[in-house]
């Protein structure tokens, strides 16, 4: 590239680096998106579920003839209407099944019982009032330590007789897995011969992603012609298709998927849903076009949910605070099905990035899944695949170990820090750590923060007894893994965890591309048309980016755990090379000189020491059709399928100061500071977005979210009513900063940004809210930190009692 | 109670006329009989304000208003806000300022938004809080959502708004 740019074509161009406005938001500002529920088709019959109210009940009887004698009811589904079509368990993306629509026996409560079609969801849901069905209420069991006590209930009896698992073996009837990885030997000595250790158990409650916009599905099988067309709320349409394919035998080439706008997805919108396969099952019998759209309250206790980790961290260390090793233990409640979204070989995600941004040594983790009778998921918001568990459980730890041995909590990770020199970094979980640059992150937080004046202000209010609100300050230096994933280590059902771009030049010089991922508010037709702008030289304006028709975009893998710019964005780098090298060929032959006579020039071609010669990529788009080389296919396009060599490490470092108030319980976020680095920035103004938006959920998770039961098996969070959002009163404003550290395997070094706020802000707030009691030697509260429970904390410690 | 009715109301300016049951909700009734889906349905509670439109002046969450209620009533959607094809101040401050995402929220915020400075023409960043509070958003953590009723505040009060274009940081 020339020394001095072009000022006004490299603004023309909109690439990298460019805080380029959205080209999503005309159409919804004006009310123009189009999401599952607007659309509306010629004979299209609605669908509405009948649900269980037990959490496990064996069924004894469902009498439809009520429904279907309401005017406007045109069929009622159950299990034994789907059996002919092996349609009534299906596979889930963990290795289990799960039940469509309950076969003899329901596992949690509002679990499937009976789908109601009728003309419109009116009568649809006055149908699936009238269906009867009769339980016979079985003992639940909600505690996964409780579940695997002998006598506890059968959550599955389907599995009856199968000691053998998905992975590997099964030791009671509630068991899903025992999955373990590191050195467990190796560790147990560290341990025993340490100076110091530390231990904390800890819950992570099972919360929900909520995303505004619920799953929904219209379905519409056209018999004369065999084609089956879904519109779905799916993060990963291309997945959606093949397991149709698998459950419905029709072949994938008869069947179109289409993602059209989502709104939001944080992982609640990966997994197929039993809604989905019965409106896709009723359109093919009825023949006509079947919507399902869910209820908020379907929407938070039937899909999707996320965490339910029930963990034990241990630390061994020198009283120098130095790090010797990590022991984990986890109890993953998985709920009544195992329906986690996770890569086939790895049970618990990537839950082994749970040695952070520290080297630690040695280390040792094992996870037990276990059934339940609550809803199935696991893996869903914000998160790559339980990367959110593990942050929290590290960073909790270093909180403890600091504790322990009055060492600061800023000063203990410095301590600790993986150099930038070991780089690529090989972790004792098998992990290889691509880049970072910890120390510079954190030491840039602590001065924007003036964290030594904050310290001296915490211990000034901790003097006095007349205090009314305690200071807590946060610390967290986080390490995401995202960008799944190697197709060695990752796959989906069999297929590689690659992901695609398509790009087509046209003569005028204009382009589409599409990609095997779904945006869902990430803005990929902004950012997506940034990468090809900077790497082939047109205008990100002229750049149409097409995403979520299986029946047009190339295969992928879907957009969640901070996969699109790792895997998408690396094939998109890739497929606009191509175009840029043969374009550099067609220039060639243009100028009649060697194509390395050549140089790139942000939109051009110019000719090495005779710059005057030029050709242009529009110039150069025109020939493509009408002027090509001897030997060389007519047009310019092509397709690239990425398949990473490696994960993404982004990394943060965040810092939280909130005050409680020792009577109410009240806390209120003072200041909330988060420098990410996420490697090369392609839109600053997104990337922002992205944070702020994390951040948010961040804060809603710790101080709000969860989904209790009570011990019948009820969920009590099904509602907005129960369940924390925040609303923009609750919401802090959050300062954002960030370095950059590029990944060196990625063509363009960007590693990924959405999930890391959420996965770092979490242990944040939770640092800080600790940090608040820390002195009177409180080394862990369970999440979430809402006022009751703020105030149980202060009550217990006698903070409450007026002096 | 007859089975249905005849309601007749003021859809951003034109006058509708749908037949009803009693019982149908002025969402469905928006989006399903008069083709306006800019309004969503986020919750069935009143809580998310997706569906939020301004009703004879005031906001109201039509998941919770029943079409026969909005006889002779003057309804205004997120559609009926750019005049003339000229983008309303509120929906350019959304996109200059970053104010959306999945854009599933935005219309219902935008109408609200819209009440908002129809009552207070200078709100703090504080009120504008407070009045979005019935408004949830996901995807932005509202921080933006507020520089973009501010963006519109300022237009509409007549004074100079940023006309950022920074499209050049990629060659500093």
């Amino acid at each position: 590239m020339s020394a001095q740019p072009d000022v006004d074509r490299l603004t023309k161009l909109e690439g990298i680096g460019c805080a380029r406005k959205r080209r999503e938001d005309p159409r919804f500002i004006q009310g123009k998106g189009n999401y599952v529920d607007d659309v509306k088709m010629p004979g299209m019959a609605f669908g509405v579920m009948v649900r269980s109210p037990y959490a496990h009940a064996r069924i004894k009887r469902i009498d439809a003839s009520r429904a279907l004698a309401l005017p406007g009811v045109v069929a009622v589904i159950t299990a034994e209407e789907l059996k002919p079509f092996k349609l009534h368990w299906m596979p889930t993306l963990a290795g289990d099944v799960q039940a469509v629509l309950a076969d003899g026996k329901v596992s949690f409560q509002n679990q499937e019982v009976a789908f109601v079609i009728a003309e419109d969801r009116y009568v649809a849901a006055d149908g699936a009032e009238l269906v009867e069905v009769e339980y016979e209420e079985l003992p639940a069991v909600i505690d996964p330590f409780k579940a695997l006590e002998p006598d506890a209930p059968v959550v599955r009896e389907d599995l009856a007789g199968k000691n053998t698992g998905a992975h590997g073996a099964r030791r009671h009837h509630n068991h899903i897995f025992n999955w373990q990885i590191g050195d467990k030997d190796k560790t147990a000595r560290v341990f025993d011969n340490a100076e110091i250790t530390v231990k904390q158990d800890m819950l992570y409650p099972r919360v929900h992603p909520c995303p505004l916009e619920t799953c929904g599905c219209v379905a519409s099988f056209d018999k004369i012609k065999g084609d089956l067309t879904v519109y779905i709320t799916s993060q990963a349409p291309h997945v959606v298709r093949t397991v149709v394919g698998l459950l419905s035998s029709i072949p994938e080439s008869k069947i179109r998927i289409i993602s059209p706008d989502i709104g939001g997805g944080f992982g609640n919108k990966v997994g197929v849903y039993p809604g989905y396969v019965c409106a896709i099952a009723s359109s093919i019998v009825l023949g006509r076009p079947v919507k399902w759209i869910e209820s908020r309250a379907e929407n938070l206790t039937t899909t999707a949910f996320a965490r339910d980790y029930w963990m034990t961290g241990e630390l061994a260390a020198t009283k120098d605070g130095v790090i010797k090793a990590l022991r984990v233990h986890v109890t993953a409640d998985h709920g009544a099905f195992d329906a986690c979204a996770d890569p086939t070989k790895w049970p618990a995600g990537m839950f082994h990035v749970c040695t952070g941004s520290y080297a630690i040594p040695n280390a040792f983790v094992c996870v037990d899944g276990v059934y339940t009778n609550k809803f199935p998921g696991g893996v869903a918001y914000r998160c790559s695949f339980r990367v959110t568990e593990a942050v929290y459980l590290i960073e909790r730890m270093i909180d403890v170990l600091a504790q322990k041995l009055g060492i600061d909590k800023a000063e203990i990770r410095l301590r600790n820090f993986v150099r930038k020199e070991q780089f690529p970094y090989q972790t004792p979980l098998g992990l290889e750590y691509d880049s970072g640059d910890y120390e510079p992150a954190l030491r840039k937080a602590m001065a924007a923060m003036d964290y030594g004046a904050l310290r001296a202000e915490q211990a000034e209010r901790r003097k006095n007894p007349n205090a009314e609100w305690l200071m807590g300050i946060g610390v967290v230096t986080f390490t995401e893994i995202v960008g799944a994933g190697p197709s060695k280590m990752c796959d989906i059902l069999g297929i590689g965890m690659f992901d695609s771009c398509e790009i087509r030049v046209h003569p005028d010089g204009s382009a589409i591309a599409r990609m095997g991922t779904i945006t869902q508010g990430q803005g990929h037709q902004t950012t997506y048309a940034q990468i090809i702008a900077t790497e082939a030289g047109i205008p990100a304006s002229v750049i149409h980016v097409e995403e979520g028709d299986t029946s047009t975009a190339p295969y992928g893998l879907g957009t969640y755990g901070s996969r699109s710019t790792p895997v998408a964005g690396a094939a998109i780098a890739r497929a606009s090379r191509k175009i840029r090298e043969k374009a550099r060929r067609i220039a060639a032959h243009l100028l009649e000189v060697s194509p390395d006579d050549l140089e790139f020039d942000l939109d051009r071609f110019l000719v090495k020491g005779s710059p005057q010669q030029v050709k242009t990529m529009k110039e150069i788009a025109w020939a493509a059709y009408n002027n090509v080389p001897e030997g060389m296919e007519m047009g310019l396009e092509t397709v690239d399928y990425y398949d990473p060599p490696n994960f993404t490490f982004p990394f943060g470092a965040y810092m939280c100061v909130l005050d409680i108030n020792r009577f109410t319980g009240e806390s209120k976020v003072r200041r909330f500071y988060a420098l990410d680095d996420c490697g090369t920035r392609i839109n600053p103004m997104i990337i922002e977005g992205q944070i702020h938006g994390g951040l948010t959920e961040g804060l809603a998770v710790a101080m709000g979210q969860e989904l209790p039961y009570d011990e019948q098996g009820n969920v009590l969070g099904g509602t907005l009513m129960d369940y924390f959002v925040p609303t923009a009163v609750e919401t802090p404003v959050w300062d954002t900063d960030f370095t950059v550290t590029p990944s060196p395997h990625h063509p363009i070094g960007a590693k990924g940004v959405a999930e890391s706020p959420h996965v770092g802000s979490i242990p944040c707030f939770t640092s800080a809210v600790v940090d608040a009691f820390s002195h009177l030697g409180i080394t862990h509260m369970n999440m979430p930190h809402n006022a009751y429970r703020l105030w149980q904390q202060s009550h217990e410690l006698g903070l409450d009692k007026h002096p | 109670m007859p089975k249905k009715m005849m309601v007749s109301f003021k859809l951003n300016g034109y006058e509708m006329d749908v037949v009803v049951e009693p019982r149908e909700l002025l969402i469905h009734t928006l989006r399903e009989k008069c083709a306006h889906t800019g309004p969503h349905i986020g919750c069935e509670t009143s809580h998310c304000g997706a569906c939020t439109v301004d009703m004879n002046g005031t906001s109201v969450k039509s998941c919770t208003v029943l079409t026969v209620q909005a006889q002779d009533a003057e309804v205004l959607t997120i559609e009926g806000l750019a005049k003339g094809g000229v983008l309303h101040a509120l929906q350019e401050g959304f996109m200059q300022e970053h104010g959306l995402q999945c854009g599933f929220c935005t219309p219902g915020m935008i109408i609200r938004a819209y009440r908002l400075l129809q009552e207070n023409s200078n709100p703090t960043d504080e009120e504008v809080r407070y009045w979005i509070a019935g408004n949830l958003c996901r995807c932005t953590g509202y921080q933006n959502i507020v520089k973009a009723i501010q963006y519109a505040a300022r237009k509409l009060r007549g004074e100079p708004v940023e006309t950022s274009h920074p499209l050049l940081e990629a060659a500093s």
